[in-house]
């Protein structure tokens, strides 16, 4: 009796090992629950999103490859009016400009900052970028409203609204971004290839250009495709400059759309469940796509990269 | 001087010229939220309700709401971040599920806000019919917070030296138990510094908000903190424009005739919130290093 009393208390779990796996599990339902809620986000919109095609059948190609956006209507030639390609080309022309404008002097500010004056870059520059990637998104719009518009209605004529607009304040706005990321892949280059270089004879300039540069190429990448995915989802700041017109983009100063400025402003028009609102959960659906692309894409480029220490 | 090093010398002035052009870019952004902004602000405007129609309105209820969801949202955010970040730091093995749900985790932190927000909208406002209310707009912000809030989270849990898990480990405590009583409390600065810069973030967050906290801002009875009054500023029914949304709000369609004044007084008042948060949190995060290590 004993005997049987005493092995189920040795077989039985401790306070403290009952304790341990109740802990665990709380922490691994915290993880499960973060799994889930992505999960989540993409069967949603990905159901919401496809309904325009499975339930109101519109073709993917008068959604792709149309071009008069007025969802309910039907264009002149007897297609349903839901052509996106304003919106999407409206919104990788912003992104591409501005990641092309603002590449450039990324790099050379964090060339500034690590291989020039690294002294004046940690002091200035560094808290700056850092303040500025904390800007609110609303905050560039604003100013993009009050500075932007009437500095492009004066130079470039036109009512100041449209891509060149969208394209100098998402310029800003991704260029902390940018600056801080290259900084950072700069910064991993190890200092005996900066010093092999030098002492083979090579100028300053030649180091920074045949060596640093090149090894840091993939972390640069990833700062430049970071950015880009950033200005591709921003919505407020585009949304207050671009003018908001769902017409294609005929010249960067006339007034025009991205798919975040419509959801943003359309959302709020349109009843659930109707087809005008169904077409907006499929530009909601092409954003996410692209989201992920851009997910891919710096994988990608990671794994191709990656410093091996 | 040769030709190379001629190269060298004019390639070093437009990088300077470069990096030169961009701070004053960065000068000048700061320099007009402040200084079209901060005259603008004063105590009335800081607490005044918004006036739709006429001049002279303020922020009040605005600011009260931002504060109000920000904390909400944290409290939500943190333990669920605190336990995911343990997980992956102490227990998680190097396999398959761990690198899936560090890819989720990624494919989160990146995601457009607005979609984040459309989320929010078709998941608390729509099914589960809360309306625009704080409890959505809260619940929205916690999905937007909870990556970069794990990840920072997680960091700082790395940086605790393995000596103090085998102190802990080898003075016969459970691993649970070292985690709780010695890790956290030794990547305490280092948490707090990140809850701090999350702040900041979410604090200025408006596309994720629009769809799930409302773009009105109802008056407010600052007497009644009952909770279940629907003008008590506690209600979690209530909707509520925050800060952000508001500068949004009246850019697109306010029609004021002060709205100039109110949205840069508004900008500053919002950036120089997220300053006070970024230089806290390294001052913060500090002095309670200090102060657990009695280091001085």
């Amino acid at each position: 009796m004993q005997d049987q009393k005493l092995a189920k208390q040795l077989f039985k779990k401790s306070k403290t090992a009952r304790y341990e796996r109740f802990g665990r599990f709380l922490c691994l339902c915290a993880l499960l629950l973060i799994m889930a809620i992505v999960i989540g986000i993409i069967l949603f919109i990905a159901t919401k999103g496809m309904s325009t095609f499975l339930k109101d059948h519109i073709s993917m190609k008068d959604f792709f490859t149309g071009t008069l956006w007025n969802p309910g209507t039907k264009t002149p030639d007897g297609h349903a009016a839901v052509g996106a390609l304003p919106m999407i080309l409206g919104s990788f022309l912003v992104t591409i400009l501005a990641a092309v404008i603002s590449t450039p002097f990324a790099i050379g500010t964090a060339v500034y900052m690590t291989e020039i004056s690294p002294k004046r870059g940690a002091k200035i520059l560094q808290p700056v970028t850092e303040l500025l990637v904390g800007i609110p998104s609303v905050v560039y719009g604003f100013i993009g409203l009050s500075v932007v518009v009437p500095f492009v209605r004066n130079v470039f004529g036109g009512s100041g609204f449209g891509i060149l607009s969208g394209t100098f304040v998402l310029f800003v706005m991704i260029l902390p971004t940018i600056v801080s990321m290259t900084v950072d892949s700069l910064k991993s280059v190890p200092t005996y290839y900066r010093q092999a270089s030098l002492a083979l004879g090579a100028t300053k300039w030649q180091t920074i250009w045949k060596v640093v540069l090149r090894a840091a190429t993939p972390g640069i990448l990833t700062a430049v495709v970071f950015g880009m995915a950033r200005a591709f989802g921003e919505a407020l700041a585009v949304q207050m400059v671009i003018g908001n017109a769902s017409l294609m983009p005929h010249n960067l100063i006339s007034p025009a759309s991205t798919l975040t400025s419509v959801l943003t402003a359309g959302m709020g028009n349109t009843v659930m469940g109707s087809m005008q609102n169904d077409a907006l959960w499929s530009l909601a659906l092409v954003l996410l796509v692209m989201s992920l692309l851009f997910n891919l894409l710096v994988h990608f480029i990671g794994r191709k990269g990656a410093f091996s220490k | 001087m040769n030709r190379v090093q001629k190269q060298s010398q004019i390639a070093i002035i437009v990088l300077k010229a470069i990096a030169g052009f961009v701070v004053l870019i960065l000068a000048f952004l700061i320099g007009y939220i402040f200084i079209t902004g901060l005259p603008n602000v004063s105590w009335k405007f800081l607490t005044s309700p918004a006036k739709a129609f006429s001049s002279g309105g303020g922020i009040g209820v605005q600011l009260f709401n931002s504060f109000y969801l920000l904390i909400l949202a944290m409290l939500i955010s943190l333990p669920i971040a605190l336990g995911a970040s343990i997980y992956l730091n102490e227990y998680a093995k190097d396999n398959w599920f761990t690198s899936m749900i560090r890819t989720s985790i990624e494919i989160l932190s990146s995601l457009p806000s607005v979609v984040v927000g459309l989320f929010g909208f078709l998941l608390f406002v729509v099914h589960y019919n809360f309306g625009f209310s704080i409890i959505s707009g809260a619940l929205t912000l916690t999905i937007f917070n909870l990556p970069l809030l794990t990840r920072n989270i997680e960091e700082s849990l790395a940086s605790v030296a393995d000596d103090q898990r085998q102190g802990g480990l080898g003075l016969g405590l459970s691993k649970y138990e070292t985690i709780i009583h010695i890790v956290v409390p030794a990547a305490l600065p280092g948490i707090i510094s990140g809850v701090i810069l999350c702040s900041g973030r979410v604090f200025g967050e408006a596309a994720a908000l629009i769809y799930t906290a409302g773009q009105s801002a109802p008056a407010l009875n600052f007497g009644d903190w009952n909770p279940f009054n629907i003008d008590s500023p506690l209600s979690p029914l209530r909707p509520a424009e925050t800060l952000a949304v508001h500068i949004w709000k009246i850019n697109s369609e306010g029609i004021m005739p002060d709205l100039t004044q109110v949205s840069s007084g508004s900008a500053a008042v919002l950036v120089l919130a997220i300053l006070i948060f970024n230089l806290s949190a390294r001052y913060i995060g500090r002095k309670v290093f200090e102060k657990m290590t009695s280091m001085n």
